[in-house]
Order: structure tokens, then sequence, then C-alpha cells
């Protein structure tokens, strides 16, 4: 059996055997990954639309979308698709039509844009970049620009006020998340996704648990986690997108085949900042894998690096959903607190401790350990103070 | 391999359309941006050296990373200035802005 | 002609269209929006350059961020569909002697002060050099504008805030 890059290699031989020049082979290469990778995302943003109806409705006790194809109305989603095709393209008077029509498509290309050096198998990049993690970083901000125009645009209040808070949102939660995101870096010593990915495969740690980054970066991984919910306006989020305050927020004057667009965008985002934290911290497509019957060594670890990375990713997508059922809606204030008061320290404490252990090796681990015992003591001891110093006054 | 001079006459051309940005328009913000296409321009130029000249460091490029630096503060401090001048003269005309003149 | 030269010759051309509706744009939103399409042209043409760090850097920081700042000055500054009466002030006719002379100036540099230089054989990874040389040979530029990012976030808040 062929690997990928065996048949990239012979696609390559029969075209130049033709004549043909590399250009048009590079071109044609890329059009099929492109595709390839499209198709995967209408299929995950479509299943993800489903799910969420699903998970959110068994959360709160009742059944979902049932009829539609069936088996748990597993075809709302298609239905629901069509549905938004077919309705009618509204612009509002005194939009902007050319930034009004423009918005949605930053935030979906740059979505989609992503998805380039996402590592879903073994060898399957569409392409490794040595900047793997810091483009998808830089790609990713600017959908905020996107929703920015978009709320700019509809020439109603609400929609600017939601385009603001998410963009203020967007921007103060994208710092921790990138200070987050380079104590993995720091242990890999590579930026290129599939060698992050391959610098987990190898060893363990304490001889049991697999090499993933999250056992020594777990701060790191929390902290990544709350801002990529953060990121994707999901719930506790949720203001920009606050039903129940700005009627929609900044996608409110956007009907049918837009909105869809913006849809869309949203779950492939979720994908995405699943995707880095699987790849960054749960060790990618590294997993346990047996030689199954008939095929060879590295297909057999490729379908189950695959196997594994879906799994992860839609685990964690489905720690999402879930916290989004389960927990109120942040503050505007108390949102820009979190993150510039207590996210953000942190991540910078994460950083500077992985430095100095990288540097100074494992001994540092257990002073570090220390100090950090001395100081929750020491807080632990100087909130039940206060609390008890309180304990009369009703708390507001 | 494409020659050093077309990228430096993209710069030059780059810096010359910022001027001309900076020089006549009259809305404070457009100035900003067209000052972003001047530093735009600059750290092309020197993006251009990093790559052509036999350098031991990457000088060009270490630079252009601090020009990225300064540009981003200079244009927080740039635009908390045109908040209070709109707060004050209700307005981002710079052509109508002229107490201090004499 | 080669692959690299077409590419070039698109994306300046992406960049000098882009630069053109910032400088000329009526709508001041559309022009805030033309800015990022050139930034994202340089963007590529450092990618063309080798300097793939500074092209995400270049994204990062001026798209999402500068960008960002922009486009909140013009939503505090003016009104929706707002264009200028006039885009350009009174000093069109000199500014435009001054540009076309300093665009003559720097091409002759351009072409004449500057031998033809080959470039050097390409680095694998700009990432890890340009993080050595942050940190040993330029490490006081580095803590300099650290302090002056300080300094101007501190000085923009004072500014912007509203007096109480």
């Amino acid at each position: 059996m062929m690997t990928f890059a065996d048949l990239v290699q012979s696609f390559y031989a029969f075209t130049t055997s033709w004549g043909i020049p590399y250009l048009v082979f590079a071109l044609v290469v890329m059009t099929i990954q492109v595709g390839v990778v499209i198709g995967y995302i209408a299929v995950a943003a479509m299943f993800l639309i489903w799910w969420e109806r699903k998970i959110s409705a068994h959360i709160q006790v009742r059944f979902g979308p049932m009829r539609v194809g069936g088996w748990h109305g597993w075809a709302q989603s298609i239905a629901d698709g069509i549905k938004l095709l077919l309705k009618e393209d509204i612009i509002p008077a005194g939009a902007d039509r050319v930034v009004f029509v423009l918005a949605p498509m930053v935030v979906f290309a740059s979505s989609l844009a992503a998805y380039v050096t996402i590592p879903w198998g073994p060898g399957l990049i569409v392409r490794d970049l040595n900047i793997g993690i810091l483009y998808m970083v830089s790609i990713s901000s600017l959908a905020v620009v996107g929703i920015i125009m978009a709320g700019w645009s509809s020439n109603n209040k609400y929609s600017v006020l939601g385009a603001i808070r998410s963009a203020a949102q967007a921007v103060s939660y994208e710092v921790p998340m990138v200070v987050a995101l380079l104590g993995p870096v720091m242990l890999a010593g590579t930026m290129s996704m599939g060698k992050l990915v391959e610098a987990q495969a190898r060893g363990s740690w304490l001889g049991i648990l697999p090499g993933w980054f999250v056992f020594p970066q777990i701060l790191a991984f929390l902290i990544y986690f709350i801002c990529a919910l953060a990121e994707c306006n999901r719930l506790p989020f949720d203001i920009p997108e606050a039903e129940s305050e700005l009627v929609a927020g900044f996608h409110v004057e956007y009907s049918g085949m837009r909105f869809a667009i913006f849809f869309l965008a949203e779950y492939a985002n979720m994908f995405t900042v699943s995707a880095i934290a699987t790849t960054l911290f749960l060790g990618g497509w590294h997993g346990w894998w047996v030689r199954l019957p008939g095929l060879s060594p590295e297909l057999s670890q490729g379908l189950f690096g695959l196997a594994w990375f879906q799994g992860k990713c839609y685990f964690l997508i489905f720690v999402m959903m879930w916290l989004r059922w389960t927990l109120a809606r942040i503050r505007v204030d108390q949102l820009m607190d979190f993150s510039w008061k207590v996210l953000l320290p942190l991540s910078f404490a994460n950083l500077v401790i992985t430095g100095w252990v990288l540097v100074a090796g494992r001994q540092v681990l257990l002073i570090v350990l220390g100090i950090l015992l001395v100081l929750a003591l020491a807080i632990g001891l100087a909130v039940r103070g206060r609390g008890r110093a309180a304990a009369g006054v009703v708390r507001g | 391999m494409i020659p050093l001079s077309h990228f430096l006459i993209l710069s030059a051309i780059l810096f010359s359309v910022g001027v001309f940005g900076a020089l006549t328009r009259r809305n404070a913000v457009a100035i900003l941006m067209s000052i972003e296409l001047m530093l735009n321009a600059a750290n092309l130029s020197f993006v251009a050296f990093a790559r052509y000249l036999p350098q031991t460091q990457l000088q060009g490029q270490v630079f252009a990373i601090f020009v990225i630096a300064i540009a981003a503060a200079e244009a927080a401090v740039a635009l908390a200035i045109v908040l209070g001048l709109y707060r004050n003269f209700k307005t981002v005309n710079v052509d109508e802005i002229n107490l201090m003149k004499w | 002609m080669e692959t690299k030269l077409a590419i070039f010759y698109v994306l300046a051309a992406f960049t000098l269209w882009a630069a053109g509706i910032v400088v000329l744009g009526k709508n001041i939103v559309r022009a805030a929006v033309a800015l990022i399409f050139a930034f994202c042209g340089v963007a590529g043409l450092y990618v063309l350059l080798e300097a793939e760090f500074l092209a995400a850097v270049q994204v990062l920081i001026y798209v999402g961020g500068i960008t960002i700042l922009l486009l909140f000055a013009i939503m505090l500054t003016s009104r929706i569909g707002a264009t200028a009466a006039r885009v350009v002030n009174d000093q069109v006719v000199l500014s435009a002697i001054a540009g076309v002379g300093l665009l003559a100036g720097l091409c002759y540099a351009a072409l004449e002060g500057i031998p033809a230089l080959v470039g050097p054989p390409r680095l694998p990874e700009t990432s890890p050099f340009l993080g050595r040389a942050l940190l040993t040979t330029y490490a006081l530029p580095f803590e300099v504008v650290s302090v002056l990012l300080l300094a101007g976030m501190v000085g923009a808040i004072v500014l912007a805030r509203k007096e109480s």
C-alpha cells in the first residue's frame, strides 16, 4: 500500500511524463487538498450543529431534533442548510454594501485558512509550515476584523455594540492565549505543528503517562482552553452574541446564506481551537495503535492516528458545548478583569517557570513547587481571615 | 530570482503614496493610516536588504520587528490623541483644528 | 515568466491598489479595509522574501491589532456612510510634486546606488535565528522597546480617559 507521499510522487511523475510544467501539477494538488479540507469543514460543521442541539437538549432534559431523517433527526442540519440557502438576501437600508458583503467572507476565510497546518495524522498536513502555530494564531486574529466590519456596516446600534464588545473580548483574550501557547512551543523547541506532535510522540512522563504536554503544562492548557472559549464567542463569554441582550450581536442584520457563513465560520473556528489544543497539549494524533492485518504499519498507524485526532478534538468540542449549557454568562467588566488581571499574569508565570525549568533542570521544579505551596498557603490563610472578619456582613 | 531593485522600487512607490496621503488627507485617522503605509514601505526595504545582503544576523528583519513594535505604540498614542481631539472639537478634520494658528 | 516574479507582480499590484484606496478613498471605513488588504499584501511579500516569521508577526500585529485600533477610532469619531465633501486638502498639487520627486529620488538610488546583489543561501528557519538575535545582540533595544510599549499603553489610557 502506498503512503500519501508516494501517491503525490506518482501523480507528479505522471504529469511530467506528459510534459506538463510543475506549476500545473502543484496547483492541481493544492486544489484537491483545499477541496478535501472544505468538504471536511462543511460536513463537520453540519455534524457539530446537530450535535450541539442534541447535547443541549439532553442537558436540558428534552430530546432535540427527532424527526428529520428518522433516527434522532440526523438530517436536521441538511434541512437547515437548504432553508438558509433559499432565504431572501436582505441588505439593510443605509448599510455600507461593500463592507457588509465582505465581512462574512473575511471571517470565513480566516477560519478556513487556519486548516492549512492542522496535523490530521502522521504526515497528513496540508503544509507543515515551520511557523505553524504562529500562523494559525495570526490568521485567527483576522476574524476579529471581519466581526467589526460586520457590526459597523449593518447600520444598527446593537450590531455596533456587539461588534465592539466582541473585538474587545477577542483582543483581550488573544494575549494570554498566545503566551500560554508558548509553553509547549518551548518544550518542543519548534513551532511546526507536525514536529510538535512528534515531540510528544516520543518519551513519556514517569514511564506510564504518554508524553503529551498537558501533564507538565496543565496550567497553560487550562488558560488556553478558557481563552479559546472566549475567542469563539462561546458561553460563558457569550456577550457578543447574547441573545437576551443584544438580539444577535454583530450578525443581527445578516440573513440567509450570509448568516450561514457566519454560523459555519463559528463552528469551523471551534474545531480549529480544539485542534490546536489537541496538537499542542493532548498529543495530536499520537495514541495506542496496533498493526491491522493486511495493512502496512505506516497505514495502520495513520488510521489509528486519524481516529485518535478526531476523537480528541471532538471530546474537547463536547466539553465546550457542555460548558455552554452549564455556566452563566459573565459580564463585560468581569470578562476584561478576568483576562487582564488573572489569565495574563498566570500565563506569564507559566512561561517564566517553564523557561526556568528548561534551562536549570528538573531540580528547579522542586524549588518552584515549594514556593507555590508557600504562596498557596499564604493566600488561603489571607482569604480565610478576610472571610471570618466579614462573616456578619452581607456580601454583594 | 527577483532582482533587489524590484523590491526597492515597490517600497519607494508605497512610501511616496504614503507621503502623499499624509500630506493631503483631511481626516486625522486617514493621516495615521498613510503613516502606517510609510512604515510598512520602510519595513519592506529592510526585509529586502536582509534577504539580499550577506548578513550574519538578519539585522534587517530584527529592525523590521522593532519598527512594527514602535508603530503599534505610536498608533495607540496617536489614536488616543485623535479621540481627545474629537471630544474637544467634535470633528477629526485637521483643517478645522486651528486654534493654535496665528 | 518565472513563477516567483509573476507572484511578485500580482502582490505588488494588489498592495499598490489597496494603498491607492487608502490614500484617495472617500469613505474612511473602506479606506481602513483597504489598509488591511495592503498589510496582507506586504505580508505576502515578506513570505516571498523568505521572512515567514515576520509575515506572521505582520498579520498578527498590524491586522490583528493596529487595524482594530484604527477601526475603533473610526467608529468613535464618524458616522456610517459619512463621506467627506473633499478628500484632499488645498495642498494637493504641492504634495503630488513632493511625492513624485521623492519617488524619483528613491528610484534613482535603488537603480544606480546599489550594486547588483545576489541573495545568500537561504536559511532553513528564521525564527530561532531571530529569537537568538533579539535576546543576545539586540537585548538592550528589546528591553527599551518593551518600556516604550508600556509607556505607550499608559499614555494612551491617560489621554483617552473620560474626564470624570
